[in-house]
């Protein structure tokens, strides 16, 4: 794909461009700076892959993202860090109103977490290595020099484990993601935006860019007057006297989630005397062939490749969830819903429904707008694989398996947590009654003592095919709210003083 | 049909007796955010007529805000507010409360000023007296009442119960079959005295006369007043675009522990309570335009956007406009559906320019166009705006846990469904998908 020539890629960390599918062997580690001074000439000297495309592809590739306290480990001016999100401050679960809204309750609360648990014990830094296969070894020991050893103390080496593009259920995974409109193809008014488009302003996903709202996320300025080290960071696009530390960084989400395999298999295979294949995808949406339910090519979406069929589909044209039940795992995740409901042909019938009106089911229009929800994707799997058929055995290996999953934002509030919380764990999501989402989420009652462990699937011939009693099948084992900077930002991180406070020129 | 009815008696609260107020209203929670139905002080759970209701310290959080006007803050003591949406008659509403409630009621106004008063000699006449009638007012379907979704969502309880049951017998091919298995379990039911469906009331002749007056009276004054608006136009047209322009732009991000308080009371149900209390902008020509606009609010939540949506919007059972300190300050109070993030972005998103129109008048709004344009669009600045200015609800009673206005609705569809027959095969078909 071409890009325009105006979109800088070089100050950007390839993980937002790339998902690096050819690098099969990941290394991810949780660390702590122990010797800010050591980590910040680490820092200026380590290879951060960018953004920009080469030619071959590299063989290895290496990110880093902060959380809060690792920012402020090493050096970060508090003021700085008061322009980030609430979100990012206060971090995944340093509020249990924040926890409770990501469903992290009952077996998922963060007293039980592996990491991140403890909101002041939030490791510092996450390092993501890259190479392809029996690579990585060599490439982390590169990495991990005599600075690298006196900056940091390793607090985890996160599990991965490359299933080629499927998750440990054994779907497809990573198939559905916004296609970041570098070029400015699209127009974000919502005069345009009627029906699902894939292209996602770079705003979503990139700071210090417009969003799907034309606005900059607010982020963290500098005035260069008072801060000479701020030379090297870029210009804040809609504040030209200031400088942007957030410019061209992202906030990374990332959350260990273990997923039951024969758990999984062995429920829905009891629950459908021994064919569960046709359920698993009712609950996921797509087969284990990759192919969604809903029937592909009959809409043309924007910003899905041609060739793109696994992704070629919106569900305007089954609004029952008769064919991918409204409850399905992808349909929860991204609804591929417009800014409008279904019918917009032009002024009047806009009109008409910008007003509330024109639906045909009562039940339409209850979702969001997908655009101002979306996920950049760039989890990994781990544990040792298990096919669904040995996993529906009764002696099948038990182990540890699931997805670090990792997704990038401009928004955490609004992006992860929203889909998270209104979307997945949501008990009445479009309309439904007490399920929650039948992969992802816990199971437990609503206020009142309803219970919540259902799966419905609609059924043309009127009463749905209720699944009863779903067992959780996948819980969180870890989590937190990281900050991946660009480039120039990384420079001036390493850059700070070494008394890391008071840095005026 | 019985039309609902709504109250809010609001009394300033004595100084130096704050804390102990927040105390005593704390008491009355049953699980943080989630009032205990049976306290002692007002046993909400008693009044069948009763759909919500709330305690709420109304304070000035952001009265400072003005300054950006080159005006000093008016000044604002903390209120107590009673706030409700029941069933019929207001009136008659006050009086069972202060039958059945009045001791507790007692001691909560006995933090008040002015009460007892000289002038009300009786609890009621003095909440009469303190209670405050809203400039707008939604309900989100005229004419449900608590009764009718107790009774309706035990039916539905008991349809899906009866239905694995009924399919088995009859199967799914035959829909009228199965119509008729569950109609026939319903009505065994109801003969064992375990489900009740009380017939609609029929609906007061003089709350008739009085919408219909209104239906009409409105729009007929506003025909008439039609030569004098198109007059005035330009010169609205003008000022109101030289005030967007020269408006002060207030960008101040909320405190994280207001923010985090706010929380905390949030998200225990699938509903949410939601208030907040600004200054109007200062100016006739403001509280004018606010004063036309949720003049124009109420009339369409009342006759057009009575069953089940709000514009796009079908989150909230129950919102009011308040005009309060002789019209210097406005108070927004609404029961909604989902968290606090989905409900702002569902409305940003959906109805930004309903927001716009019912709220730029007030301080701290993000710059409007032509008042419906931009405002909530500005998404970051709105939330920000809006999360100052909300203040907590210290009490919160909702008499259908768990249930969404989504809920209710498919509820009164799968009742009209036993009550009234089918056409065809296929609307069956959409009735027993329902259940």
């Amino acid at each position: 794909m071409k890009y325009s020539n105006e979109f800088k890629f070089d100050d950007l960390q390839g993980l937002l461009r790339f998902g690096h599918g050819q690098l099969s062997e990941t290394c991810f580690l949780l660390l702590n700076i122990v010797d800010a001074n050591a980590a910040k000439q680490w820092l200026s000297n380590a290879r951060v892959t960018s953004a920009i495309e080469t030619t071959p592809r590299p063989q290895t590739a290496l990110h880093i993202a902060f959380s809060v306290a690792g920012l402020r480990a090493i050096g970060l001016q508090e003021a700085l860090i008061e322009g980030f999100s609430d979100e990012f401050i206060t971090g995944m679960t340093g509020d249990e109103s924040r926890s409770r809204r990501l469903g992290d309750i009952g077996v998922n609360a963060p007293a039980y977490w592996e990491w991140g648990g403890d909101s002041q014990q939030v490791p510092h830094v996450l390092l993501l290595l890259y190479a392809e296969s029996d690579g990585i070894a060599a490439w982390r020991k590169q990495v991990e020099d005599t600075l690298f050893t006196a900056a940091f103390q390793l607090i985890s080496q996160l599990p991965t484990q490359d299933m080629g593009k499927r998750e440990p259920f054994g779907f497809a995974d990573g198939i559905s993601q916004p296609n970041i409109d570098w070029a400015n193809r699209q127009s974000t008014d919502t005069h345009q935006r009627a029906e699902y488009s894939n292209w996602l302003a770079p705003g979503e996903i990139v700071l210090g860019y417009p969003n799907e709202y034309k606005q900059y996320t607010v982020r963290p300025l500098i005035d260069p007057q008072t801060d000479a080290l701020a030379a090297v960071l870029p210009i804040a696009e809609d504040q030209p006297a200031l400088k942007d530390f957030a410019r061209n960084g992202s906030y990374l989400v990332l959350r260990q989630l273990d997923q039951d395999v024969p758990g999984f298999w062995q429920f829905l295979n009891k629950a459908t005397d021994g064919a569960p294949e046709q359920l698993a995808a009712a609950m996921v949406g797509r087969q284990l062939n990759d192919a969604p339910l809903m029937p592909t090519g009959v809409e043309k979406i924007p910003g899905v490749p041609v060739d793109d069929q696994l992704n070629q589909f919106n569900y305007v044209g089954d609004p029952r969830g008769n064919v991918c039940p409204i409850g399905a795992h992808i349909r929860r995740a991204n609804p591929r819903t417009g800014d409008l409901p279904a019918g917009v042909t032009g002024l009047w019938t806009r009109l008409i429904r910008i007003l509330g009106f024109g639906l045909k089911h009562p039940n339409d229009d209850l979702v969001a707008s997908s655009r101002f929800h979306r996920l950049l994707r760039r989890g990994r799997t781990y544990g040792p694989p298990l096919s669904p058929a040995d996993a529906s055995k009764p002696d099948a290996l038990i182990a540890e398996r699931g997805l670090q999953f990792i997704c990038l934002v401009a928004n955490i509030s609004r992006q992860f947590e929203f889909v998270q919380n209104a979307w997945l764990v949501n008990s009445k999501f479009a309309g439904l009654q007490n399920e929650r989402d039948p992969l992802l989420a816990h199971r437990n009652p609503l206020n009142d003592g309803n219970s919540t462990d259902r799966f419905q699937r609609p059924d043309p011939s009127g009463p749905v095919r209720e699944t009863c009693h779903l067992p959780q099948f996948i819980s969180v084992r870890g989590g937190a709210y990281f900050f991946m900077p660009g480039l120039s930002a990384l420079k001036y991180l390493a850059s700070l003083p070494s008394t890391g406070r008071g840095h005026s020129a | 049909m019985t039309p609902q009815s709504n109250f809010m008696i609001v009394a300033t609260v004595r100084e130096g007796q704050l804390a102990a107020l927040r105390d005593l209203l704390a008491g009355m929670n049953k699980s943080i955010g989630l009032a205990d139905p049976d306290n002692a002080l007002v046993p909400f759970g008693r009044f069948e007529r009763l759909h919500m209701a709330r305690f709420v310290i109304i304070e000035a959080i952001t009265a400072n805000d003005i300054r950006a006007y080159g005006k000093p803050p008016y000044p604002w003591q903390p209120a107590l507010a009673f706030i409700g949406d029941c069933d019929g008659n207001r009136d008659a509403f006050l009086a069972e409360l202060v039958k059945y409630a009045g001791a507790g009621l007692e001691i909560l106004f006995s933090y008040c000023e002015g009460f007892p008063d000289a002038n009300s000699r009786t609890l009621l006449q003095w909440m009469k007296a303190h209670n405050i009638k809203p400039a707008a007012n939604y309900i989100n379907w005229l004419g449900r009442t608590v009764v009718q979704v107790h009774e309706e969502a035990a039916l539905h309880g008991c349809l899906i119960d009866y239905l694995q049951e009924a399919v088995t017998e009859v199967g799914k091919q035959n829909p009228r079959a199965l119509r008729q298995k569950l109609l026939s379990h319903v009505e065994m039911q109801k003969y064992a005295g375990l489900l009740k469906l009380t017939p609609e009331q029929p609906t007061p002749w003089c709350w008739r006369i009085r919408n219909r007056l209104h239906k009409i009276g409105i729009p007929l004054i506003l025909l008439l007043l039609s030569p004098l608006f198109l007059i005035l136009a330009p010169f609205f047209a003008l000022r109101l675009r030289m005030l967007e322009r020269s408006d002060p732009e207030l960008f101040i991000r909320p405190d994280r522990e207001h923010i985090k308080a706010l929380a905390l009371l949030e998200d225990h149900d699938v509903s949410n309570q939601f208030n907040v209390f600004g200054d109007v902008k200062p100016g006739l020509f403001r509280l004018l335009t606010f004063k036309f606009l949720l003049l124009l609010t109420d009339y369409v939540a009342r006759h057009i956007y009575n069953h089940g949506f709000l514009t796009r919007i079908k989150t909230i059972h129950f919102a009011r406009w308040v005009f309060m300190d002789d019209n210097r300050r406005a108070f927004f109070a609404s029961n909604y559906d989902g968290s606090h993030e989905s409900y702002m972005d569902d409305f940003i998103n959906k109805a930004g320019w309903g927001l716009n129109a019912a709220f730029s008048c007030a301080i701290g709004y993000p710059t409007t166009r032509w008042i419906l344009k931009d405002g909530a669009e500005r998404e970051q600045q709105f939330k920000y705006t809006q999360r100052r200015h909300q203040i907590p609800s210290e009490v919160w009673y909702k008499a259908y846990p768990d249930l969404t206005a989504t809920d209710l609705a498919r509820n009164s569809r799968i009742r009209k469904g036993v009550e009234i027959r089918q056409h065809n095969d296929e609307e069956i078909r959409a009735w027993l998908s329902e259940i």
